[in-house]
Parts: C-alpha cells; sequence; structure tokens
C-alpha cells in the first residue's frame, strides 16, 4: 500500500540522499515545507535551480564562482606572489576565515588515489604551473592539503612536480592533528598553522 | 544464541573513503575476521580524537560495535602508524598497490590470518627494506599462494616433468612453467630466463630474510615484475588501478634524470665552447 503521495515521497527519497540525513530528518524537512508559505518553497527551489546554473569553476584557481574569473583572482588588494593550494573549494573559506592570508588559491578538486584510479592527470595539477610564470611572478606555493596520508602524498607528488621552477614550496606546519580534514579546523588551530608553515625538503 | 554487540580487533587500514558529512568508510584486514568495512563517525573533523588513530596504511586496535549497515568503530588506539609511508611517495605508492591487491584477491569477512601477518610485514618492510620493490614482489607471490593462486614454478604445466636448469616459458593462463617442448601449445606463452626462474623460486620458498639479502639488476627485475603482474591481471581479470601511479613515478624519475644528464652536458658544451 501506497502510504505517501508520490510528490512527498520522492523529495524524502531526494533529501536523505544529501550527506548527514537520514530518512527521518528528511521526512521532518518535508513536512516542514508542506506548511511552509508558498514564497519560501519556491524560493529554496530556486536557489537550488541557481547553484546548478549560475555557478561555474573559476578557470584560474578553479575555486567556486558566479563569475570568471572569481573574485579573489581579480581582487588587486590580493598578494599574486603567493599561491596556496587546497583540496576543496571549502578550505579555501576555512582558510579565509583565518584573516592570516592575503594571497591567491588553487583548487585541485581531490587528492590522489592511486587504488580508486584518481591519478594527477584527474586533478588540477597540470593548470597551476602555467600560473607561476604569470605577470607578477609568484615566489612562493603553500601546498595546503588535509595533514593524513592522502594529502601527504598528493603534496609529496605536487612538492616533485613544482621542483626547478625556483619558487619555495612551504607546506602547512604540522601542528595541526594528523588524520582529520582542513575543513572541520577551528580558526586558531589554522591560523596559527598557516603562520608556521615550513618549506618542504 | 545472540552475538555480542561489541567486538574487538586489530586491524590494518587498506583504503578509506569519504562517507556523508564527516565520517569515513574503512577497508581494514582483521587477523580472525577476514577483511571488513567498517564506519568512523566523525573522523575528518580536525578535533576528532579519535582521526588519528584510522589513519590510512596504520596497524590498528579497533573496538567495534554492531550496526545495520555497517559496523561502527567505537574506539581505536594506534599500535604503528608507518610513518615512513607519509614521507616517501615511492614507497607510500607502493602501499596503495599491496592494500589494492588485498581488496580484489579476498571477499569481504573471509578468515585468513597468515594474509593479514603478511600484509602487516610487508607495511613494515615497505618502510624500513633497503629495497622496497623486492619486498613487494614478495609480497605479491605470497599473496597470491595464501588467496589460493600458487604459480607452479616447478614441474611443466602441460606434462608434469621437472623443469629442467635451462631457458624455460611461463604462462599467466595455465598459472605456471612450461618446458620448451610445449611452450607451442599454450597461448602467450612469456620467454623465462634461468635466473629469473631461480630468483622467483627462492623468492616462494624462502623467508623474507633469505630473500632481503638478493640484489638484482634492473633487467631481471623488471622480467619478474611483468610475469607476476601478468599472472596477477589473469588473476583478478583486470589491472590493478594503482599499478599505472607506481609507473607514472618510475616514468616522471627517469625523465627528470635524464633531463639533468642534458642540461649538465649542455653546461660543459657552452663551457668547452669558451675556452
Ligand atoms: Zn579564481
Ligand atoms: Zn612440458
Amino acid at each position: 500500500m501506497q502510504v505517501l503521495v508520490e510528490p512527498v515521497a520522492r523529495l524524502i527519497e531526494e533529501l536523505s540522499r544529501l550527506p548527514g540525513i537520514g530518512p527521518k530528518t528528511s521526512a521532518r524537512l518535508v513536512f516542514y515545507l508542506l506548511r511552509a508559505p508558498a514564497e519560501q518553497v519556491y524560493a529554496l527551489a530556486d536557489a537550488l535551480r541557481d547553484l546548478r546554473d549560475r555557478t561555474h569553476f573559476c578557470s584560474v584557481c578553479f575555486n567556486i564562482t558566479d563569475v570568471d574569473p572569481c573574485a579573489i583572482c581579480v581582487d588587486p588588494e590580493r598578494d599574486r606572489s603567493i599561491i596556496c593550494v587546497v583540496e576543496e573549494p571549502l578550505d579555501v573559506l576555512a582558510i579565509e576565515r583565518t584573516r592570516e592570508y592575503r594571497g591567491l588559491y588553487h583548487v585541485l578538486h581531490g587528492t590522489l588515489s592511486p587504488i580508486e584510479g584518481i591519478g594527477p592527470d584527474d586533478l588540477h595539477i597540470a593548470d597551476l604551473l602555467p600560473r607561476l610564470k604569470a605577470d607578477v611572478p609568484v615566489r612562493e606555493v603553500i601546498i595546503a592539503t588535509n595533514p593524513n596520508m592522502e594529502g601527504e602524498a598528493t603534496a609529496m607528488y605536487l612538492a616533485r612536480r613544482l621542483a626547478g621552477t625556483g619558487v619555495k614550496i612551504t607546506r602547512l606546519a604540522r601542528g595541526l592533528p594528523v588524520g582529520g580534514d582542513l575543513e572541520y579546523a577551528d580558526q586558531v588551530t589554522l591560523g596559527r598553522a598557516l603562520v608556521g608553515r615550513q618549506a618542504m625538503e | 544464541m545472540e552475538r555480542e554487540r561489541l567486538y574487538r580487533t586489530e586491524a590494518l587500514i587498506l583504503h578509506r573513503s569519504d562517507f556523508g558529512e564527516a565520517d569515513r568508510l574503512l577497508h581494514v584486514l582483521t587477523p580472525h575476521l577476514g577483511r571488513l568495512r567498517l564506519l568512523a563517525k566523525g573522523v575528518r573533523k580536525l578535533s576528532s580524537r579519535k582521526a588519528g588513530h584510522v589513519e590510512l596504511f596504520s596497524h590498528v586496535n579497533l573496538l567495534v560495535a554492531r550496526g545495520s549497515t555497517f559496523d561502527i568503530v567505537s574506539q581505536a588506539e594506534l599500535l604503528e602508524p608507518f610513518r615512513t609511508l607519509h614521507d616517501n611517495l615511492e614507497r607510500a605508492s607502493m602501499t596503495y598497490y599491496v592494500g589494492e591487491l588485498i581488496v580484489r584477491l579476498t571477499e569481504e569477512q573471509d578468515e585468513n590470518a597468515p594474509l593479514f601477518y603478511l600484509t602487516l610485514a610487508t607495511f613494515d618492510r615497505l618502510c624500513t627494506a633497503r629495497d622496497p620493490l623486492l619486498a613487494l614482489r614478495y609480497f605479491e607471490l605470497h599473496a597470491l599462494e595464501l588467496a589460493g593462486y600458487r604459480p607452479q614454478l616447478h614441474f611443466c604445466v602441460v606434462c608434469q616433468r621437472r623443469i629442467e636448469p635451462v631457458a624455460n616459458f611461463f604462462s599467466a593462463s595455465m598459472g605456471g612453467v612450461l618446458c620448451s617442448h610445449h611452450k607451442g601449445q599454450v597461448e602467450q606463452a612469456m620467454p623465462l630466463t634461468l635466473h629469473a626462474l631461480k630468483v622467483l623460486r627462492h623468492m616462494q620458498t624462502q623467508p623474507w630474510e633469505q630473500v632481503a639479502v638478493l640484489r638484482l639488476n634492473s633487467n631481471l627485475h623488471m622480467e619478474i615484475e611483468t610475469l607476476v603482474q601478468g599472472f596477477i591481471v589473469h588473476v583478478l581479470e583486470r589491472q590493478p588501478k594503482s599499478v599505472e601511479f607506481i609507473h607514472r613515478l618510475r616514468r616522471e624519475l627517469r625523465e627528470n634524470s635524464l633531463k639533468e644528464q642534458l642540461h649538465k652536458t649542455r653546461n660543459t658544451t657552452q663551457e668547452g665552447v669558451s675556452l
């Protein structure tokens, strides 16, 4: 017997596919939306559609943006001689929150995962090299991949590709707890790790 | 009989993938419960006290709670982090490959204690061995054997006669050596030098300590690598994905050293001209 009408069941199913949302939470959200004013529900639907249609990856740094190049890449106040390499767009947000960093970014979109067949060509690694020879020469690349095995392997590979370019390569200080993801670091810890970054090799 | 709600096990973490918001799904190998997939909750948060204890390629003690879809890591204690792998990309790339071979050669929950101890010892050898590639070859041969695919290195797989100490052949599809009379009866039989055959037999029958002292030149090593990996592709019916990364690192190192040499020669030539 079909207990729920199709649109309700469908939204419950869609929402429960999101991270951190189980079937119970999903049902609670759907029944809230059923009683919410029409404008609120349509605003949510529009926001979801715009998220898909009006965001792109910046063609320079590969962060998520609505204009290309992104606001950080075109900001004249930013220090263009330093690039911070991160795994995910959320890591850019985390580092911006520290207010310790005024340089540019480069988002790899993942880490090396040989067992899943994810190699250097599946990340935005090759796209970083031409950026080093921009009008304002880059003097430092900070590798801010996660302080875990996957992040370390990616950092080691990246450092190897950057060797010989003459650019100083640094890695976030290892004061960060080992094993976790950068995006969950509190501002203080991450800010300190950024200030205390060290040269690689 | 009702099963205990909690159980305790030693484990090696072979592979992990992000799961949900801040969780990770761990693929682990245990001595008595075989290979398992376990959920470690909240460990992607840097503030997680568990995070450092369920790091990839570490040897851990786990307290696990039975769950409906996945069993859940309730406590984790780090026994050995194998830190060298965090500082050495070549050795790390080989460990990824070991993890993948275990995942592909075993079924979930198939108890295989010898395979666990071989893998544990291999992680250690990949950190400490003078020639980690030799440790990798040793692992391949013995992991294959413990998974039920021991290559036949003493008798011809067609006529069953003892192999003569001359150049012979190897067939991945037949799982062993062929005498010179029967190489024609099997497709894609590869030539096998006597030297390679001796090394393979030595690796198959001797303990690691006796293998670690071998010094193979690169041609001989390549012959053995090609042969064993051909056999692995036959067994798995596919090429393990992480092999590509090992090959790529090797290729890039070679290209870089070539570039450096070229650079040096060019510099000396220029000096020569200026004189
Ligand atoms: Zn940008
Ligand atoms: Zn024969």
